[in-house]
């Protein structure tokens, strides 16, 4: 099929139509919902409220309430392990604070358990870094401007979550947040500045200042590498293991926290690690493709620390509910699903339909963002791709009109080459976006100092819930990851002080696994999941083996 | 789009794939399963470097198996680790001049100028230049040209002078954002306020207030002009 500029013929006809309004729109801003219209688009359109989207879970310490399928099914599994097959005399590897997972949540703990004298070990998937933090592109809020204050900042977050948030958590998130700024410019993270040192911040869907500082289009990235190499340089007192997932936690005979059982991705062996606190940092649920969306995440988000704190007995908040990112890339087909940032909407982009009309405000929260998306290709108003995906357009080039010229590719690197990368060039023609599966919005219970039920046990980042209520608003997670990851890392310090080693056991995964029994649970389902399952049916049906289960039952 | 089949050699073996896959699905679809080589899969964290040549072109290309698309007569391999020497400091004991270079990254000053780096570098980034302008002490020019690096490590796969780039372009960024950088004078004053205890009481008013008058609060907030 011929291409021209990326695009079949039959799109250009529609592409045609998008700049024919450009100018027009230029002038106008188009009305922001109101809270009632919102509702009422989010019953009818978005995901969540989909018949069916959840269901009762009949097993630990959440037993009765709802949560998406996909988690039902990893909640309602067995353990890769068989615990009576593990012999947890046979101590692999020791240390004072246990941290699980190299994302912005698990380097920030891991800082500040060092630098408060804690020998850390802290553990991972693939390799530091790889994680959701390291993708984030938007930016990070904070309250610091003088027409701003951690008040406003307080409002707009439990507006963005529907009313539903843990206020304590919130309180942490906005008052912790100018210090995270100052802490980062510290590490030497090159946020974008004016010549005289001030941030260049810009709106958000759903604030209300202008409160997003970022770093091009690569903000997590700059944060993450610089985080990496603050962790990599404290090599005294931070050991990284890196391909070892977690796959279990420990309690001791007390019911505190003493460790967890790796997995050695290469080797296949299960590991003993004891320690005296554990910090689960394991991000969200991205890769879990909740009602077969594509998603932003990266490949190890798999919910694999929401299972284990289950487990271990820890209970879930708002686990009904999930971020739908608006502007998911529709075309082409190789980056379906990918990012495209909130910032370039921040920034001047439109959502524009099949016949070059707008039908939304372009920064609203999210999910109400997202409803409108799918609202307008269920009504028939989209664009249909060569492979049969729909969308709609994303008018780029328009940002261009308001702030002149190259401003795409000098503030979008990232962006402006994934798609040059396929000929089309977005600061010329509109791009083609459809809601992607993007953030897990609850997880697991935590205070404000990020303890938890378990003694011993802290949790930080896209793992817990509570801080963003029932929808999280662009640049609260960043931030969320930040302010309780250093939390979890000074908690767990304090807490380890008089702590020793105690006796491991996996008592927990034993008594699961009897009310598992109970309910007649098929046995072949298995979590945590680790990394998702991309084989084709014609191969594994060749495979003939379990293996990627690893299981020892 | 290019759905036909197409002929990749993964490792010197054959397997038909659709061609519009990338490299990173086309492996899967062969029946990889991937452990190491794929990281974020949306081309920002530098997992799947892959190196790859056509038949009869004695060419060697590298570039991210994410991001890239298969295509007929391909012969690949995945480098998912760089044994790449990175120096061990304390950023807060350092200068930003050339003589931490000197002394950290010596071989850095061994460059022969060949711009195989850059040619390498599937971001696109002019790696040779920032080695050039850390030489020349320019710590500006080498934070602004290197920003975009996945530290991916191919470009140190092809430097003769066998320099580890993006480690040196990591410190280069930290010392120019730490130290050369203007501090937001607006952050500071900010956290002096939040270290009197100011704001406290205010945002202790919205946690002891109804949820009705939260929303009332909440719809009549005002916005700041875009
Ligand atoms: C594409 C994208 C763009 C985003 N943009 C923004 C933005 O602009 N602003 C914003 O505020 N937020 C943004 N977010 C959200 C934000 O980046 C994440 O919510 C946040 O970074 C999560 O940090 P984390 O440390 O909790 O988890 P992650 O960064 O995901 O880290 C979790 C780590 O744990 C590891 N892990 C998982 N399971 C195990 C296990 N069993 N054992 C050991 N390790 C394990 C993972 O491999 C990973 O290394 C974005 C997210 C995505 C995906
Ligand atoms: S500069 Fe080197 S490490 Fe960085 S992206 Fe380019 S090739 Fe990869
Ligand atoms: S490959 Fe090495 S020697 Fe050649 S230009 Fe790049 S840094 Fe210099």
């Amino acid at each position: 099929m011929a291409l021209v500029g990326g695009y079949t013929e039959k799109m250009w006809e529609s592409i045609r139509k998008v700049e024919e309004t450009r100018k027009d729109r230029c002038e106008k801003q188009y009305p922001a919902i109101s809270l009632e219209k919102g509702e009422e688009l989010l019953n009818k359109y978005h995901p969540d409220y989909k018949e069916g989207n959840t269901r009762e879970i009949h097993v630990g310490p959440s037993k009765g309430s709802k949560v998406v399928q996909e988690l039902a099914d990893l909640l309602e599994a067995y353990p890769r392990i068989n615990p009576d097959l593990i012999d947890l005399s046979k101590v692999d590897m020791e240390t004072d604070v246990l941290i699980i997972g190299g994302g912005g949540a698990g380097a920030s703990a891991a800082l500040l358990a060092s630098m408060n004298g804690a020998h850390v070990t802290l553990v991972t998937k693939l390799r530091i870094g790889d994680a959701n933090t390291i993708m984030a592109q938007g930016g990070i809020q904070a309250a610091d401007k003088d027409n701003d204050n951690p008040a406003i900042h307080y409002l707009d977050i439990i507006g963005g979550g529907h009313f539903d948030n843990n206020p304590e958590l919130v309180k942490a998130l906005v008052m912790d947040a100018p210090g995270i700024i100052a802490w980062l410019e510290e590490l030497g993270v090159m946020f974008d500045k004016e010549e005289d040192g001030t941030m260049i911040t810009i709106h958000g869907g759903g604030t209300s200042r202008k409160r997003m500082h970022s770093a091009r289009d690569y903000t997590g990235g700059e944060i993450m590498k610089t985080l990496r190499d603050e962790v990599k340089n404290n090599s005294e007192s931070i050991e990284i293991v890196e391909f070892s997932p977690a796959v279990e936690l420990m309690l001791d005979e007390e019911g505190r926290a003493a460790g967890a059982i790796l997995f050695n991705l290469e080797t296949e062996e299960y590991l003993v690690m004891r320690s005296k606190a554990v910090i689960i940092a394991t991000g969200g649920f991205g890769r879990l493709h909740i009602q077969n969306f594509p998603t932003t995440n990266h490949y190890g988000a798999t919910a694999d620390g929401l299972v284990m704190g289950y487990r271990a007995g820890l209970k879930l908040l708002f686990m009904d509910t999930v971020q739908y990112h608006p502007t998911g890339a529709a075309y082409p087909e190789q980056i379906i699903g990918q990012l495209v940032t909130e910032k370039v909407r921040g920034t001047g982009a439109e959502p524009v339909n099949a016949h070059g009309e707008q039908f939304v405000y372009p920064l609203e929260p999210r999910d109400i963002e997202a409803a409108a998306l799918i609202r307008e290709v269920e009504s028939g108003n989209g664009i249909e791709t060569p492979t049969g995906m729909k969308g709609v357009w994303l008018d780029t080039p328009i940002v261009e009109l308001k702030h002149g010229k190259g401003f795409l590719e000098k503030n979008f690197p990232a962006m402006y080459r994934q798609n040059m990368r396929f000929d089309i060039n977005m600061a010329e023609t509109p791009i083609l976006v459809y809601p992607t599966l993007h953030y897990q919005n609850g997880g697991l219970e935590i205070a404000s100092d990020c303890r938890t039920a378990i003694p011993g046990l802290f949790i930080a980042g896209e793992v817990s819930g509570g801080v963003h209520g029932r929808n999280r608003l662009m640049g609260n997670s960043l931030l969320d990851v930040l302010v309780f990851g250093r939390r979890a890392g000074t908690t767990a310090t304090e807490y380890i002080q008089g702590v020793s080693l105690g006796k491991p056991t996996l008592n927990h995964v034993k008594s699961y696994i009897k009310e598992l029994e109970k309910l007649n649970i098929p046995r072949d389902r298995v979590a945590p999941m680790i990394l998702p399952d991309y084989t084709r049916k014609e191969t594994k049906e060749k495979q003939l083996t379990t293996n990627y289960l690893g299981t020892l039952w | 789009m290019d759905d036909a089949m197409v002929r990749i050699y993964i490792m010197g073996k054959e397997y038909k794939v659709p061609g519009n896959l990338t490299i990173l699905t086309a492996m899967e679809y062969a029946g990889y399963k991937i452990k190491r080589g794929a990281g974020c899969r949306e081309g920002f964290c530098g997992a799947c470097a892959t190196v790859y040549r056509f038949k009869d072109d004695y060419k060697l290309k590298a570039d991210l198996a994410c991001q890239t698309k298969v295509e007929d007569g391909m012969f690949l391999a995945q480098l998912p680790f760089v044994p790449a020497q990175m120096a061990i400091y304390d950023i807060n004991k350092l200068k930003p001049v050339v003589g931490v270079f000197q002394e950290l990254y010596p071989e850095n000053f061994k460059c022969v100028s060949c711009n195989a780096c850059t040619k390498a570098c599937p971001q696109d980034i002019k790696v040779m230049d920032y080695i050039q302008a850390i030489v020349r002490e320019d710590l500006a020019r080498a934070a602004d040209l290197s920003f975009d690096c996945i530290m991916c490590g191919l470009c140190a796969m092809r430097c003769p002078a066998e320099i580890a780039q993006y480690n040196v372009a990591i410190l280069a960024r930290r010392l120019y954002g730490k130290y050369l950088v203007p501090r937001a004078e607006h952050t500071k004053k900010r956290i002096e306020e939040l270290d009197k205890g100011m704001w406290e009481n205010e945002v202790r008013e919205l946690m002891s207030i109804s949820k009705e008058e939260l929303k009332e609060k909440y719809t009549s907030r005002d916005r700041e002009e875009d």
